[in-house]
């Protein structure tokens, strides 16, 4: 391991799904006590703290830190929608990289359950008509100018590829949310792990077509946390830390860059893409290379763009990839083995590092029934909205 | 109460433009032609910082769109929202006078720029909306 390399020394997540007993402070806690654990250190060996809570009130590191040990090491509270707990975890990484520390601890936790469609706001009752904000208007724009709900934004997301390259029916979109429904059934931590068919995927709820309810990630509570290394603080540490520390060979965050549309629907593509070639160049691993890909699935919509944004598939291909079966657990390139966000849930924050440590299960060779056998190199990926997109390639340890 | 209250319209929007022939109106930099509905202080795409105000197509093809059945409270459902590119701007707006429904609505329509009442205000003053309807 060279010095200036780093690792995931220890990683955990809770279980998604309902916590009403637990607040967020709890489950972050917990979270970050399980990752120490893991990693066989304690609060005192940290030098930094990076963390996230998107609907928290902006501390929820120093209340981490009093919840589990103030040591008084420095704290970011990060904040970058659904890519936070990536960016925490990146806060982190960079910390070691730029030499402050040799070890930091990362944190995502959210409360979610209950919590009904993301990205709606009430809209305004008016008896007068004055033009107000940034453009103008007399009364609200969603549901009048187009959807500023994740649902319906993300639906569009998918419907532009199917415009672009033809194929993206209706059912396709509802075979991936049947695959990842069929992934979660073996993964005990995640919040709903019911296979279901594709009549019923289809026949559920429509929220925004073409994205049905079970095609919707799951809003739920959880937390997720890893503790990072440095490789020269590694050598130092047991036999025993090096051979179950996972190797982060890429670490990435991007946001949007200018695209002519990208200020009338999201453009979701052209930073997961720019992010994606870093992060193959950063590693020195090509998509091929990967044995399995936990990515942004947010809504079945999402999912297909990514696979080609992460060019699993040539440009254009998503569409003839997923109908290969190669993101099927037993196919070449498995995706969101976990179940992903449709069915393992979508604890906001605490995403960014949940996906991660599903990586560092398989590497690791711990994921009991779901592992895929023999993983080596696996990608994880989150984006979140406005936009901010991560993306981390991580490496069995050599040992 | 101002001069402007006996105006007996006024646009959803500012950058839509009422009149004879309503269109909409974008901010466009005048170094690298991106186009903005909305204020700016400097060009995203270039940094330039003038802008002029140019007229955009009310013609154009749909090039995604969802049909909203779940929405915020107020927000009557089921509505389609979509992206029009009118030639080779790309504007956000709701496909209208259309049923909403995936058979009735589909990829690459031609679609062109449609105006509807919103209802008038305690002042008598009716705000229009817009959207896009079928060809
Ligand atoms: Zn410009």
């Amino acid at each position: 391991m060279a010095a200036d390399d780093i690792y995931i020394l220890g990683i955990t997540m809770t279980k998604f799904g309902k916590h009403p007993d637990k607040d967020t402070v709890d489950l972050a806690a917990e979270a970050a006590m399980g990752a120490l654990k893991d990693a066989q250190v304690s609060m005192g060996d940290m030098g930094i703290l990076a963390a996230g809570c998107l609907m928290g009130q902006g501390s929820i590191g120093q209340q981490i830190q009093k919840q589990i040990g103030q040591t008084g090491i420095p704290v970011f509270n990060v904040s970058n929608a659904c890519a936070t707990g990536a960016t925490a975890l990146r806060t982190a990484v960079m910390a070691i990289k730029a030499g402050e520390c040799d070890m930091g601890l990362a944190v995502g936790v959210e409360k979610l359950a209950g919590v009904g469609l993301l990205g709606a706001r009430p809209a305004q009752a008016t008896k007068e008509w004055t033009p107000s904000g940034r453009f103008g208007a007399v009364a609200g724009t969603d549901g009048r100018i187009g959807t500023d709900n994740m649902p319906g934004t993300f639906a569009q997301v998918g419907m532009e590829y199917g415009h672009k390259y033809g194929g993206a029916t209706f059912e396709l979109f509802a075979r991936i949310a049947e695959k990842n429904h069929a992934h979660s059934t073996l993964n005990p931590l995640a919040a709903y792990t019911k296979r279901m068919t594709l009549e019923e995927i289809m026949n559920d709820v429509m929220i925004a077509y073409p994205n049905t309810r079970s095609m919707c990630s799951a809003n739920c509570d959880g937390g997720a946390a890893a503790v990072v290394v440095s490789g020269a603080k590694l050598r130092t540490l047991s036999k025993e830390q090096q051979r179950r520390a996972v190797k982060v060979s890429a670490s990435v965050l991007t946001s949007d860059p200018y695209q002519e549309a990208c200020q009338v629907l999201p453009d979701v593509n052209t930073l997961t893409r720019n992010a994606a070639k870093k992060a193959y160049e950063q590693a020195g691993v090509s998509p091929e290379d990967l044995d399995l890909v936990e990515l942004h699935d947010c809504f079945a919509t999402a999912e297909l763009v990514h696979y080609d944004n992460l060019m699993l598939c040539p440009e254009g291909g998503a569409v003839d990839f997923f109908n290969s079966g190669a993101t099927w657990r037993d196919g070449s390139t498995p995706v969101n083995v976990s179940g992903g966000l449709e069915s393992k849930g979508h604890p906001i924050a605490a995403t960014g590092i949940a996906n991660i440590w599903e990586i560092c299960h398989h590497l690791r060779g711990e994921a009991g029934d779901r592992q895929i056998e023999g993983a080596k190199v696996g990608l994880a990926h989150v984006i979140g909205l406005a936009s901010a997109c991560g993306v981390h390639i991580l490496e069995k340890s050599a040992l | 109460m101002s001069t402007e209250t006996t105006l007996s319209q006024v646009p959803h929007v500012g950058y839509l433009q009422l009149g004879v022939r309503p269109h909409l109106v974008a901010n466009e930099c005048t170094q690298c032609k991106a186009r903005y509905f909305d204020r700016r202080n400097a060009c995203a795409s270039c940094f330039g910082s003038d802008f002029v105000k140019v007229d955009i197509p009310t013609e154009g093809v749909v090039r995604s769109f969802t049909i909203v059945t779940f929405a915020s409270p107020g927000i009557p459902v089921p509505f389609v929202a979509s992206i029009v590119d009118c030639g080779g701007t790309s504007v956000r707006g709701n496909i209208i006078n259309c049923e909403p429904t995936p058979e009735k609505v589909h990829l690459g329509m031609k679609v062109r720029l449609a105006t509807f009442t919103m209802g008038a205000d305690d002042n008598g003053v009716e705000a229009i909306g817009f959207g896009f309807e079928p060809l």
